[in-house]
């Protein structure tokens, strides 16, 4: 069984159909991309999966759980992160205090502290600035936030949303590499990006969504050597 | 000199209780994005609760003003989840006018329940005045100060160090972003109404030891004060409210001592218009401006 099954998703706002009977599914321990243009629906397919947005049919199951009318704190807990599209820190606090706010759902301090030493050895930029205000970061400091806060709840499973968006070429780079060592600790990783060149070469598998449809998948291999996604997304 | 020292700390223990009423205000804004306009009412609910636990069932004092304080939060929490909740997603006109028709709702209540007659109740506190040179500090005053002092600390504590206070300031920024950390929002939004209303309460207490005699609309006047304090520190700062509520207290104070009875509320609404214009989010306000 996938650890995360979507099947015939239909997302509207209001009469307006974004999401047209969208399936697919992400292994345990996969990193799978989901690229596509502006528009394409990515960011509703995310928000549909945390409980952000409620589709109107169709079913997304987490380790057998449906989690379709879950409210997001109750998705949260069961072991699954999203790092929004725009970061969404927590601009008034600390860097310290978001952190803490991403280990909301854990119990145990310890636990907390431990995973917390581990965040920092990855970005040890942010142990430098823990009591700044995580609204005077920088853009990549911010990113590497809105990462680090995802991990501090130790989760199964992190959906990113264009992690690279509005990153120096260096920094897209250490981004993917740090997805890249998330995933060999163990999370699966379902990841959204524009950059379709960057996702692939990391990525197990992808999907290709065209406004709202789900039109090409496979592995990345495959993909990066498909012609038409080669024209459309890969400019080459 | 002692006229004036008399004065000033007449307006502190004043403007405390605005501070107090002002906290909910402000705190219900920061994260609901509304203006209570039941909270006022609050303390009136407050007031007859404490009379009725005291003269009418005869507990002691100190029982009836924690039952007046635990019924006040209750209450908070009843209001909004039947009233609010159910208009999360509406225009913000809607609840406004929903919290305009909450008050109302709350004073005919009241008006139904004890009638219109203003009725005497003495002041639950029994605490001797103390002197100080010639200057003299009344009871009331002191248990104002002390119990304003106390909320005061505690909820700075709570919002800045305590995880539930983390959450409730995450929740106030992004709501979106909190529920992915996990955070129940609605259950933080229920809880501020709590402490919001826990607060009026305590400022019932206060506010009827001072003035002595019940009425349904007691609760309009400290209301609206409160709600001026609120905007001139800064609708949705904690510290904002603090400090509005004294300044607004000392000035009320010093005004009628010192140049009209009759001025004083002018003179504070000027103050306040002066403030708004120089800066329009209020003392300590956020820069962002948006319309209530
Ligand atoms: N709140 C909304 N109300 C109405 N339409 C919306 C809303 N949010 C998104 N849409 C529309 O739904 C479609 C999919 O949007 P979505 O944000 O999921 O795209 P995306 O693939 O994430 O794009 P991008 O790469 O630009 O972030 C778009 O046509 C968008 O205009
Ligand atoms: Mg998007």
């Amino acid at each position: 069984m996938a650890m995360l099954e979507v099947r015939d998703l239909d997302v509207f706002y209001g009469v307006i159909q974004a999401i047209k009977s969208v399936s697919f599914e992400v292994n345990e321990g996969e990193i799978i991309a989901l690229i596509g243009a502006n528009g394409a629906g990515k960011t509703t397919i995310l928000q549909s999966i945390s409980g952000l947005l409620t589709p109107k049919k169709g079913s997304i199951k987490f380790e057998g759980r449906e989690l379709v009318k879950m409210p997001t704190h109750d998705i949260v807990a069961l072991g699954m992160a999203h790092i929004p599209e725009g970061r969404r820190i927590f601009a008034n606090q600390t860097v310290y205090e978001n952190l803490k706010l991403g280990a909301y759902t854990r119990k145990s301090k310890e636990e907390t502290n431990s995973i917390l030493e581990k965040v920092y050895k990855s970005f040890p930029r942010l142990k430098e600035r823990s009591k700044q205000l995580a609204g005077t970061l920088s853009g990549g400091e911010q990113q590497m936030l809105a990462m680090g806060r995802a991990l501090m709840s130790n989760p199964r499973i992190i959906l990113m949303d264009e992690p690279s968006m509005g990153l120096s070429p260096l920094f897209v780079n250490e981004i993917f590499d740090i997805i890249k060592e998330i995933n060999k600790a163990g999370t699966t990783v379902f990841l959204v990006e524009q950059n379709a060149k960057k996702a692939l070469s990391i990525a197990d598998r992808a999907y290709v969504l065209e406004t709202g449809k789900i039109v090409i998948e496979g592995s990345a291999k495959e993909l990066l050597n498909d012609d038409s996604v080669k024209k459309a997304y890969l400019g080459e | 000199m002692v006229r004036f020292l008399e004065q000033f700390i007449n307006g502190l223990s004043v403007g405390s209780v605005y501070a107090l009423i002002a906290l909910g205000y402000t705190m219900v804004y920061g994260i609901a994005r509304m203006i209570n306009f039941a909270h006022g009412d609050i303390i009136m609910v407050g007031a007859y609760v404490l009379y009725v636990c005291k003269s009418i069932i005869g507990l002691p004092s100190i029982v009836s003003v924690i039952v007046t304080i635990v019924f006040c939060s209750l209450l908070g929490i009843t209001i909004e989840k039947i009233a609010y909740k159910p208009l999360r997603k509406a225009p913000s006109l809607a609840v406004l006018i929903t919290a305009i028709g909450m008050s109302f709702l709350l004073q005919a209540l009241s008006l139904l329940i004890f009638g219109a007659n203003p009725i005497t109740f003495p002041s639950v506190i029994k605490v001797s005045p103390i002197y100080i040179g010639s200057i003299t500090i009344s009871g009331i005053t002191i248990i104002t100060f002390v119990v304003t002092f106390i909320c005061m600390i505690g909820l700075t504590y709570f919002v800045n160090n305590t995880k539930a206070g983390s959450a409730m300031r995450a929740a106030s920024e992004d709501k979106p972003a909190a529920e992915l950390m996990g955070i129940n929002v609605n259950r933080t939004i229920s809880m501020v109404f709590a402490i919001g209303s826990a607060l009026a309460g305590v400022a019932g207490f206060l506010y009827i030891s001072q003035y002595q005699s019940l009425m349904p609309t007691l609760g309009a006047l400290p209301g609206i004060k409160a709600f001026v304090a609120a905007v001139l520190g800064g609708i949705g700062s904690i510290p904002g409210a603090m400090l509005g509520g004294i300044m607004l207290g000392v000035i009320e104070s010093l005004s009628k001592a010192y140049i009209s009875t009759q001025l004083a509320d002018a003179i504070v609404f000027g103050i306040l218009v002066i403030v708004l214009i120089v800066k329009p989010s209020g003392l300590l306000g956020k820069n962002s401006i948006e319309k209530v």
